[in-house]
């Protein structure tokens, strides 16, 4: 997940309008096109025409075996009444607040307090171990992540024997056993998966920003607050727009915490579009089933990136044209 | 919200700074306090890991997971060692995350440099498309390529995941390096295309030399992305003879083989070659950022 690092350092440059193309200049241009074929091939193998089987498959009836049994928009008639969809979109939303929200939020106040605070005001190695310590789940693989933090959550795991030594006992609890505590433990642990990678992306950017900014605010008499939000803010929003979009894409998709933590129960209670059509696909053997589940969740993510781009674009604008 | 503080509306003579609050003396120990606080609860997982993996299981039902253990017990990591036979896992994950390392970054600038360089027709659209395919759901993709895989013979391979993310991982790369080649310095590649240099040459030459440093990160990144990649291995890849760490992994779970020891030792040595790989290129990455930050 640590896209933005590179994403974040060279922000897709504004390309300046080529000049007007002479006809010996679209002659030489049209030899490139030679660079794109292998990749070209390639995609459309890997991406161009599974989408397209994939569109194909949801308007039919299929176990995978057989020929398919064409029923138009049968499925997506289905998905609308059943209740385990609507489930695993509802839990979607809180996979939201745990992946995008809060860890943007609470990665800004970090990065700029390890950047303004600790890192100027202490060794920049203080600085620099601390990042290190909120970015190191981002490192071990996800699965890991679940299959250890599953084990600390059971009802004989770590996290309960930690409440009894601290008196806490009568708290004691299956955590992702009780379908009332299982999507809330789920979000505490992809909280602490995802909080690194803000924080390392925000701390990169502040180091754009032109420390003269700073001077000048303090010499104005502007705290702390005021330079976070008149400067901070301001400053890092590209970084932001980016941290933003690649977490909800990745909440959006999530699957491996959820397969190696819950497998979306107990009774659905942490199921996710993703994981409902893994399971239906591979579990269930309804292929035009998970196919329509399939199409209905990329339809969102395309919308949804596509909303954030439009913002972006607007708001960078607005920047330009005051 | 404009930023009415420019370094030039206030002449700059070296005044004494006026200290915030949060500068000054005792506070600024106070968020020093809180930080580490919430640096090491992040870490508490990663001890409670490190002091289980050790533990026989005996010792581990008697004291429960927070107590010190009694021997040093090493048999939990060779039970995972062997019983998983990690070696065979380590090296699938290293084939399989090394080539799409190298081929993603081929594909990525093969493509970047028809549309970042040569500016093809068209190429914002196909910049767009590109960036679509890293978002789309894996889920989208998988039935059709499970089937056609089990089709052609290549199901159970680890060509088959090779390829797929190959393709994912250079829609990426595509549209990052495209990005970084529109501004590439045009005085360079006409001065290269005066003394005579085709196409080829000039990529070769001028435009892969410079950007190393990016490319470099794309290749740290493409290897650590597809190494901790689950559904498509899961779905591709069925045999231990081809799994990879985290499918391993996953599917030992459950297991009777797996009592709490053994799964800390399994996600221990797991975890041990990510942090290593991240630990050795980590100059690398800070280097690379750096460097395509002043492009």
């Amino acid at each position: 997940m640590a896209v933005s690092e590179t994403v974040a350092a060279t922000p897709p440059a504004a390309t300046p309008t080529p000049p007007a193309p002479s006809r010996r200049r679209r002659g030489r241009n049209a030899a490139y096109w030679l660079y794109l074929l292998p990749g070209a091939a390639l995609f459309l193998l890997v991406i161009g025409a599974p989408l397209v089987g994939t569109l194909y498959l949801s308007l039919t009836k299929w176990s995978g075996i057989g020929d398919p049994r064409w029923v138009g928009l049968d499925n997506y008639q289905q998905l609308l009444h059943d209740d385990v969809f609507w489930a695993s979109f509802r839990n979607t939303v809180w996979m939201l607040v745990a992946m995008v929200v809060v860890p943007t939020l609470l990665g800004l106040l970090l990065a700029a307090v390890l950047f303004d605070v600790i890192g100027r005001r202490f060794k920049p190695r203080t600085a620099a171990a601390l990042r290190a310590a909120f970015y190191l789940p981002q490192v071990l693989p996800v699965v890991v992540a679940g299959i250890v933090w599953g084990w600390i959550l059971r009802p004989d795991g770590a996290f309960n024997s930690l409440l009894d030594a601290v008196g806490l006992g009568a708290l004691r609890h299956d955590w992702l056993g009780d379908p009332g505590t299982a999507l809330p433990a789920v979000m505490a642990v992809m909280i602490w998966v995802q909080i690194g990678y803000p924080v390392v992306v925000f701390m990169a950017a502040l180091q754009r920003v032109d420390p003269e900014l700073y001077e000048a605010a303090e010499v104005d008499g502007a705290n702390w607050l005021h330079r976070f939000r008149a400067i901070t803010l301001p400053q890092i929003r590209p970084e932001t727009f980016v941290v933003a979009l690649t977490c909800t894409i990745a909440a959006l998709k999530v699957f491996g915490p959820i397969f190696a933590l819950t497998r979306g129960g107990p009774d659905n209670a942490t199921n996710v579009p993703s994981y409902f059509a893994y399971y239906t696909f591979f579990k269930k053997l309804q292929v035009g089933y998970g196919s329509a589940i399939s199409m209905v969740l990329t339809l969102i993510i395309v919308v949804v990136a596509g909303i954030f781009i439009w913002m972006q674009a607007r708001s960078e604008r607005r920047d330009r044209g005051f | 919200m404009a930023v009415t503080l420019t370094p030039t509306s206030a002449p700059v003579t070296p005044a004494r700074p006026v200290r915030d609050r949060h500068h000054r003396g005792v506070s600024r120990w106070v968020v020093l306090a809180l930080v580490t606080v919430g640096a090491l609860v992040m870490l508490v997982p990663f001890a409670f890991m490190l002091l289980n993996a050790f533990k026989s299981p005996g010792d581990y039902s008697s004291g429960g997971p927070l107590s010190w253990p009694t021997e040093f017990y090493t048999k939990g990591l060779r039970t995972y060692w062997t019983e998983v036979n990690f070696p065979l896992k380590f090296w699938n994950s290293a084939v399989i995350a090394g080539s799409v390392a190298v081929l993603g970054v081929a594909v990525s600038l093969l493509n970047a440099y028809a549309l970042g360089i040569g500016r093809v027709r068209g190429r914002l659209w196909i910049v767009g498309l590109f960036l679509l395919a890293n978002m789309l759901p894996q889920e989208a993709l998988i039935y059709p390529l499970y089937y056609v895989a089990k089709q052609v013979g290549l199901y159970n391979t680890q060509l088959s995941v090779i390829i797929i993310f190959t393709v994912i991982q250079s829609a990426f790369g595509t549209y990052l390096l495209a990005s970084v080649m529109g501004t590439f310095p045009r005085s360079l590649l006409e001065a290269a295309a005066l003394d005579g240099a085709g196409k080829w040459t000039v990529l070769w030459r001028v435009v892969f030399p410079n950007l190393r440093p990016t490319l470099a990160v794309l290749l740290i990144f493409f290897f650590i992305w597809t190494w901790n990649e689950f559904l498509i291995p899961l779905v591709m890849l069925i045999d231990n003879q081809t799994q990879t760490i985290p499918v391993a992994l996953a599917s030992l779970q459950g297991d009777r083989l797996m009592d709490a020891p053994t799964t800390n030792a399994g996600a221990l040595i797991s975890l041990v070659p990510a942090i290593l790989f991240f630990l050795i290129f980590q100059r690398t990455l800070a280097r690379g950022i750096t460097a395509g930050a002043e492009k």
